[in-house]
């Protein structure tokens, strides 16, 4: 309090001015553009975004029409095996299922196969938790510190590769694709590899490193409802096993919602199939290992072929459709006359 | 700084003996170490810790934090409640840090000066802080008093010494102070050294003016009292040295003991703040409740069925229990509805905001090099909605600088400047002033206009002289000559001080005085009277006089009073004479000026010489000597001759008028509250109505002024009543007829003066206040009062004008700002929401009690219209926008809940959730907040009424909250539905899943950058460079660390933390997410766009309108009130009264006492605002109103 003001004189003649500086800064008077919403701003952006919306929503339709996809419930259809998978203790038998499909029009371009699994909460908090990132890069990590629990270790102490609740609930169907030819039956050669994004396929997953895969993983052992040791995923090819395996990558990828699909297979256009799945009769063989009905959830598989904006999703389109047609309404309603008017009139009246 | 001990226990009375430190010892007294600082470096981390948990926000995080740590809640990593609150930690405390190392400063500056103690016989140089009590100590003069002191003795006769008390009480008059009798002759070191006197005495306390203590020494008992302290903090003038006794020390002292906590302030902003969190609290349990429930029956219905998958954590074994878990959860993953970065972004702001007042050079006065000075940094915005303002008078809104104006000698009005034609002349053409180079002595700042005086007494016209011959005799100002002809005068009242002036101008100079003799230079003659007399002033009284004996023996009385009083007193033949005095009287009160009369007396010497015995003996009596001394005055004081009448200018400060119409287009009422300190039955009022016309707050448009004056209770409430009356009768609507309704819906076109159909105001005195404030008649008072335009109440206390704050406060519920620059107001000023002090003159009592201080009345305007008027809108926006982006980003996981079986599954990647608030998203909107301008600031001078929003509370209120709060909910819902019905069953165009967690994630995230981004450059309407580099580097920043976060380098190094490897670049390759985000960007804006442009289009405010045209044009009320007021108050004479001194000093003159004053430097001892005046009362011409800013037709 005191020396506030005896030191208050000496400031002033240390420093002979306590005017502040006159910058521009300071004063409050930075340059600065002050954009205004005015008619003719406001109703020109309006038009724009309605063009834009409305020829990017019609783009988006047709795009999404060309889109051929066929799904099929083999949940349902496969009503035996699913009924044989409630029972966990059959987890052992095979069961096998077929499902004849017709194709009423060719599927040109590339064909896709995937499986969709419905009401399967791959996005639970915990679910989703479940991993060991550095396990899945092929390090040697301790899981039982990772949130892998309660698919961790075994009782014994061996723990489990992969670990966690995702790679444990891995969807274990085998599908494959028939078409029936003039009564002949031709296998659909398919892709299983190339499925994944190269950032997983290449950094987020490693197989540990050693001489060979088994002894890679020695040590460790199957989660508990796989059928087969990680690094017996695929046994032919050497770049698609244990962690790296395509299907493996693509189940860890988990999704967004409870109802989702993911890509199984690709179709090799090669020989009849070229050019894609010609129309006619398919029949899918698939070996139903996945219990779904446990949990109330369905599983499909899904034929569709792809444009620039993906699948057949028309939400897009349409949403794009419905927000282009309201910016253009509103701007039509805003230049109706009489609106004009009475606003030129209210300012006048202001200014 | 530790030195500085804390003690024990309150004491009841305090004992200390000179010279004995031992014995002082054991009371263990407070050492006169004083600390103000709070933390030292050990304690700083721990106290300062300890201090902000206290903050209910802060604890609030501190528990999240808890709760993350247990794992079956955790539903974030632990990071994204610790980072934030780190910051906000780290920056609170860096910010205590610094304010308490400049304590620190202070203290050290404070408790390392240097004080001669005696100790052991021998003078030494000791630190203030090693001073303790029953020390000796030595005092030279102009030194600060270390301590509270007992004055033992004094280089001055009689133990006396002066000292200012500026720094203690705001008064800058000296004080006179004596010791006791006893030790005032203990004068050498060796006596003092054996002084063993004990002082028992009160306990310390905040009683500035009282004391009360005993010495005891050699067996004899001696009272004290304050006449005998010299209090820590004063500054001893005019004694070479003292010797003072430490009595109460360091924190005890009473300087210490006052400078309590001030009480902190909160804006209304603040408190609105503080519900609306509350109530988010509540919002934020409500939706926890709702997501635990849906978690229930989830678990209950689908989770169980779930369990070969996902079984159950360990421990959870029902569904409800998961239930109560997950509310835990989703507490943490939605706790950013609230934000812990507001509390810092606010004070952010406010801090900003008080560096653009500090810097504003438009609020800088060159002649005072004080720049205004925002002193509280959190009230900014609360400047921008005030509606009262509560103003002192005397050195806020008028100079306290008096002017010799106009004067009448012998029935002849001299001062009037008058042009070739006749015509009186306006301010600022003035000719010439009159030159006074013929007096070597005259002061050179005086300045006169009317040549025609100088001539009259030069051609030697006796009346003139003895006119200026009684100016300067008949007063009480001292001279002080530092060189030969170098006068100063030092006036107890500025009004003496100018008469005296005059008088030393036109040649009768009054050079110097001693007890007995009063020495003039008349025409450079130098002429020495005898000072016989004087007749002190006093308020009952209202007038004084001198008795003196000229060289030629005659002894003669002069006197001077108010008009009222002396015009009775004078001789019946003077008649004609006091007729044309009195037109004149008329004529310079109806110019506002405050006028005195003159008149002389002749005596007998036998006559004197009977009078003088009988003074003497009244002087002597025990009882009643008031009285008696009373009626002799008056007896002598009669049959006068009239010389003349003066008019002194109360100068108003620079553009006070012009800035009080302002502020009251901006809708703003202003009370004045003076404390004049002026005599009961004084026509106070009248002054009070004169200084409200000359600033403009009374005006001749005006339907009526009401003056209460009422002494009892019954009249008062009877005069409040017909107030009313009349405002009902005169209004159209009934009671309060300004409501804001109808100001509101008679559409904006209209001024608010329009609207309103009488415009009064109400002038009340300090009396009658008294009553008016009490408990039963208090409403009833400001009902009347805040139906009117203007209110002036005067002669009002310090605690009433509190009082008055605190009413309209507690009632209105309106911002009110005081402002003053006195230590009178200080109360006031801490009461009111805002306190403003003028850093000038008086004391500095006022600017510590303040809230914000510059130095002139009319920055007062910018301070609220332009810095106030930005602030609130500024502080508004940002609020808004603060709850609108948090509400935007947090909702998404409670719709998301619906969709991942209320698992408290967060949206966004953890990284995002951290750095949203602190990264992405606060520096465009601290930057808006910062530099937002919507109309430039001459606009809000030009047009006063863009103030209003502030005050209706438009801007940021429980509407506008809900709107932000709805517009966020809108966009979370958005932001969700979109993608998720884009992304449900879409594939990538390589035909990969494209609703996989993290792509989804990634896209809300972007989009809801965008989104905000957009929304953030919407609501910025003043795009400066940093605007722009902010929001485009948050975008950028944005980008940058999502790409960073999702590289593989990272991902190398910590697996398990950064788990979106590669997404950014897979994700955002993708079309449809970026069409996505597109399509959210447009439905989320568009909205929004469409209803600003149709508000705009449709309903304008009014700074949109003046935004739009951009025009100097608006109809304003024509403010042409050039119509003069003529004849105002018709024939009746209004009179003012005396002004004066204290009482007392007058007498001090005679006895010789204080005689050194006159000699002895008297730096410091400034004019003393606040005395009490005649004044007399007309209403200032209308001519003189100086062009409105806000009325260009």
């Amino acid at each position: 309090m005191k020396n506030k003001k005896s030191s208050a004189p000496q400031e002033a003649e240390t420093r002979p001015s306590r005017c502040p500086d006159n910058s521009a800064f300071k004063q409050q008077k930075l340059p600065a553009w002050k954009p205004q919403l005015t008619a003719a701003s406001v109703l020109s952006t309006f038009f724009l975004t309605g063009a834009f919306c409305l020829s990017v929503g019609v783009s988006l339709i047709v795009a999404a029409k060309s889109v051929r996809e066929i799904q099929v419930d083999y949940s349902d259809k496969c009503s035996h095996c699913s009924k044989l998978r409630e029972n966990s203790s059959n987890w052992n038998s095979e069961c096998l299922c077929s499902i004849n499909i017709t194709l009423a029009e060719d599927m040109l371009g590339d064909v896709f196969m995937y499986y969709g699994l419905q009401n399967f909460y791959q996005n639970h908090r915990r679910y989703a938790l479940s991993r060991s990132d550095e396990q899945l890069l092929g390090r040697n990590v301790d899981v039982q510190n990772s949130y892998c629990a309660p698919f961790a270790t075994y009782q014994n102490g061996t723990p489990m590769a992969p670990c966690g609740a995702i790679a444990n609930s891995m969807f274990n169907d085998t599908i494959d694709l028939f078409y029936n030819f003039n009564s002949s039956v031709i296998q659909v050669p398919l892709l299983k590899t190339g499925n994944s994004w190269w950032t997983d396929k290449n950094v987020k997953f490693r197989n540990p490193e050693s001489h060979n895969l088994s002894a890679a993983f020695a040590g460790t052992a199957r989660p508990p409802y796989w059928h087969k040791a990680v690094y017996l995923l695929d046994e032919e090819d050497e770049k698609n096993n244990g962690y790296i395996n395509d299907d493996f990558i693509i189940w860890m990828r988990v999704s967004a919602f409870a109802t989702f699909r993911n890509l199984y297979r690709r179709i090799s256009r090669k020989g009849q199939f070229t050019d894609g799945l010609p129309a006619g009769n398919y029949t899918f063989h698939i070996s139903y290992n996945f219990p779904v009905s446990k949990f109330k959830g369905k599983k499909y598989v899904i034929l569709s072929t792809m444009v620039w904006s993906g699948g057949s999703n028309p939400f897009l389109g349409i949403a794009y459709l419905v927000c282009g047609a309201a910016a253009t309404l509103t701007d039509a309603l805003k230049l109706f006359p009489e609106c004009r008017n009475n606003a030129e009139e209210l300012r006048s009246r202001i200014a | 700084m530790e030195r500085c001990a804390a003690r024990g226990a309150p004491e009841e009375e305090r004992r200390v003996r000179a010279n004995a430190r031992e014995y002082n010892e054991k009371f263990q007294y407070a050492s006169n170490c004083i600390k103000t600082s709070k933390y030292n470096i050990v304690t700083f981390l721990p106290v300062n810790l300890f201090e902000q948990f206290q903050e209910v926000a802060n604890t609030y995080f501190l528990f999240l934090l808890i709760l993350q740590l247990i794992p079956q809640i955790s539903s974030l990593s632990w990071f994204t409640t610790i980072v934030p609150l780190v910051l906000v930690l780290t920056i609170t405390a860096v910010k205590d840090a610094t304010d308490d190392y400049f304590r620190h400063k202070s203290d050290n500056q404070v408790n390392n000066r240097q004080s001669q103690v005696l100790i052991g016989g021998v003078l030494r140089q000791e630190q203030w802080m090693n001073v303790r009590v029953g020390d000796i100590i030595k005092l030279e003069n102009n030194q600060f008093v270390a301590a509270d002191l007992l004055l033992l003795c004094s280089s001055e006769p009689h133990g006396l010494c002066y000292v200012e008390t500026a720094e203690l009480d705001g008064e800058t008059n000296m004080k006179v102070r004596q010791a006791t009798p006893v030790t005032s002759e203990l004068a050498d070191i060796s006596t003092l050294a054996r002084f063993d006197g004990e002082v028992i005495c009160e306990p310390p306390n905040n009683k500035l003016d009282k004391f009360g203590g005993t010495l005891y020494w050699k067996e004899n008992k001696f009272p004290l009292s304050n006449q005998n302290m010299l209090l820590r903090g004063c500054v001893l003038r005019n004694t070479e040295w003292c010797f003072g006794l430490v009595v109460f020390a360091g924190p005890d002292t009473k300087l210490m003991q006052n400078s309590g906590r001030t009480k902190f302030k909160r804006t209304s902003i603040d408190r609105l703040m503080n519900t609306l969190v509350l109530w988010i609290f509540g919002f934020l349990v409500c939706m926890g409740v709702i997501l635990a429930i849906g978690n229930a029956i989830w678990e209950h219905e689908v989770g169980v069925c779930f369990q070969i998958y996902l079984p159950w954590d360990e421990g959870v074994h029902s569904a409800v229990f998961s239930g109560f878990l997950s509310f835990w959860s989703y507490i943490i993953i939605l706790n950013t509805v609230v934000p812990i970065s507001l509390y810092v972004s606010v004070e952010v702001i406010r801090l900003g905001h008080s560096y653009f007042i500090n810097w504003d050079k438009k609020m800088y006065c060159a002649k005072r090099r004080t720049p205004a000075e925002a002193r509280t940094t959190t009230l900014n915005e609360e400047l921008g909605q005030v509606e009262y303002i509560f103003s002192d008078k005397t050195g806020t809104l008028t100079q306290n600088i008096m002017v010799f104006s106009k004067c009448s000698v012998n029935g002849h009005s001299y001062g009037d400047v008058q042009d070739v034609l006749g015509h009186n002349v306006e301010l600022g053409e003035r000719p010439e002033p009159v030159d006074f180079s013929f007096n070597p002595l005259a002061d050179p700042g005086f300045q006169f206009w009317d040549p025609s005086l100088l001539e009259a007494v030069q051609l030697g016209d006796p009346h003139v002289h003895e006119f200026f011959r009684l100016l300067s005799l008949c007063h009480t100002v001292m001279s002080e000559e530092k060189s030969e002809g170098e006068l100063y005068y030092k006036a107890q009242s500025p009004d003496e001080g100018a008469l005296v002036t005059a008088a030393r101008n036109f040649g009768f100079v009054f050079r110097s005085r001693t007890p007995k003799t009063i020495t003039v230079h008349e025409l450079g003659r130098a002429i020495t009277y005898q000072l016989l007399a004087i007749l002190d002033f006093n308020n009952i009284r209202k007038r004084m006089s001198v008795i003196v004996r000229s060289p030629e023996g005659k002894i003669r009385l002069y006197c001077k009073g108010a008009d009222t009083i002396l015009l009775e007193r004078l001789h019946p033949s003077n008649q004609d004479l006091t007729n044309v005095t009195t037109d004149h009287l008329n004529e310079y009160a109806g110019e506002g000026l405050r006028t005195l009369v003159l008149a002389c007396k002749d005596l007998e010497e036998s006559y004197y010489e009977d009078w003088a015995e009988r003074l003497r003996r009244a002087s002597g009596a025990p009882e009643a000597r008031e009285d008696r001394l009373a009626r002799l005055y008056d007896e002598v004081e009669r049959d006068m001759t009239l010389l003349g009448a003066t008019a002194i200018e109360d100068k108003l400060q620079q553009g006070v008028p012009e800035t009080i119409a302002i502020l009251t287009l901006a809708n703003i009422k202003i009370w004045v509250l003076t404390g004049d300190k002026q005599a009961p039955g004084s026509p106070c009022a009248e002054t009070a109505v004169n200084i409200g016309y000359s600033c403009k707050m009374l005006t001749d448009d005006m339907t009526e002024v009401f003056v209460v004056t009422g002494h009892t209770v019954l009249e008062v409430r009877e005069e409040l009543r017909k107030a009313r009356e009349k405002m009902m009768d005169g209004s159209r609507s009934m009671g309060n007829g300004f409501s804001y309704q109808e100001k509101l819906s008679s559409s904006k076109l209209t001024s608010v003066l329009e609207a309103i159909a009488g415009e009064y105001a109400l002038v009340i005195n300090g009396h009658s206040l008294a009553h008016a404030l009490e408990a039963d008649m208090e409403v009833e008072f400001l009902e009347t009062a805040c139906a009117c335009k203007a209110v002036i109440c005067c002669r009002v206390t310090p605690l009433q004008k509190a009082q008055v704050v605190e009413l309209v406060k507690k009632y209105k519920k309106a911002v009110t700002l005081a402002i003053g620059d006195g230590a009178n107001d200080v109360s006031m000023i801490k009461t009111a929401h805002i306190g403003v002090g003028i850093s000038g003159q008086e004391g500095i009592q006022a600017v510590l009690a303040s809230d914000y201080s510059f130095s002139q009345f009319k920055f007062l305007q910018r301070l609220l219209l332009v810095h106030g008027r930005w602030s609130y809108l500024r502080m508004c926006k940002f609020l808004c926008y603060f709850f609108y982006k948090n509400f935007a980003f947090t909702m998404v996981h409670f719709w998301f809940g619906f969709f991942c079986g209320f698992s408290a599954q967060t949206v966004y990647d953890q990284y995002f959730i951290t750095l949203y608030n602190i990264v992405y998203t606060s520096l465009p909107v601290l930057a808006m907040g910062v530099f937002d301008q919507d109309v430039p600031e001459q606009r809000s001078m030009e047009y006063p009424k863009l103030y209003e929003p502030g005050q209706l509370n438009l801007l940021f209120n429980k509407r506008e909250f809900f709107i932000c709060i709805a517009q966020g909910i809108y966009t979370s819902v958005l932001m969700f539905f979109i993608p998720y019905g884009v992304f449900a069953d879409a594939t990538r165009d390589d035909g990969a899943q494209l609703a996989d967690y993290q792509s989804f994630a990634v896209t809300v995230a972007t989009s809801l950058v965008i989104v905000v981004s957009v929304q953030i450059g919407l609501d910025t309407g003043f795009w400066t460079a940093i605007n722009h580099f902010f929001i485009w580097g948050s975008l950028a920043a944005y980008f940058a660390i999502l790409f960073a976060m999702h590289s593989d380098g990272l991902f190398q190094m910590f697996p398990n933390q950064f788990r979106f490897v590669g997404n950014a670049q897979n994700t955002l390759a993708q079309p449809t997410v970026w069409l996505t985000i597109a399509l959210t960007t447009v439905v989320c804006i568009m909205p929004v766009v469409a209803f600003r442009f149709l508000k705009l289009d449709l309903k304008p405010e009014l700074s949109d309108t003046v935004r739009y045209t951009q025009l100097v044009r608006k109809k304003q009320k024509p403010q042409h009130r050039c119509a003069r007021r003529g004849g105002c108050g018709g024939g009746s004479r209004r009179s003012g009264y005396a002004f004066s001194h204290q009482e007392g000093f007058g007498e001090l003159i005679m006895s010789g006492k204080n005689m050194r004053l006159s000699s002895l430097a008297l730096s410091g001892f400034t004019a003393r605002p606040g005395a009490a005046w005649i004044e007399t009362l007309r209403r200032k011409k209308g001519g003189e109103s100086s062009p409105d800013t806000a009325a260009k037709g």
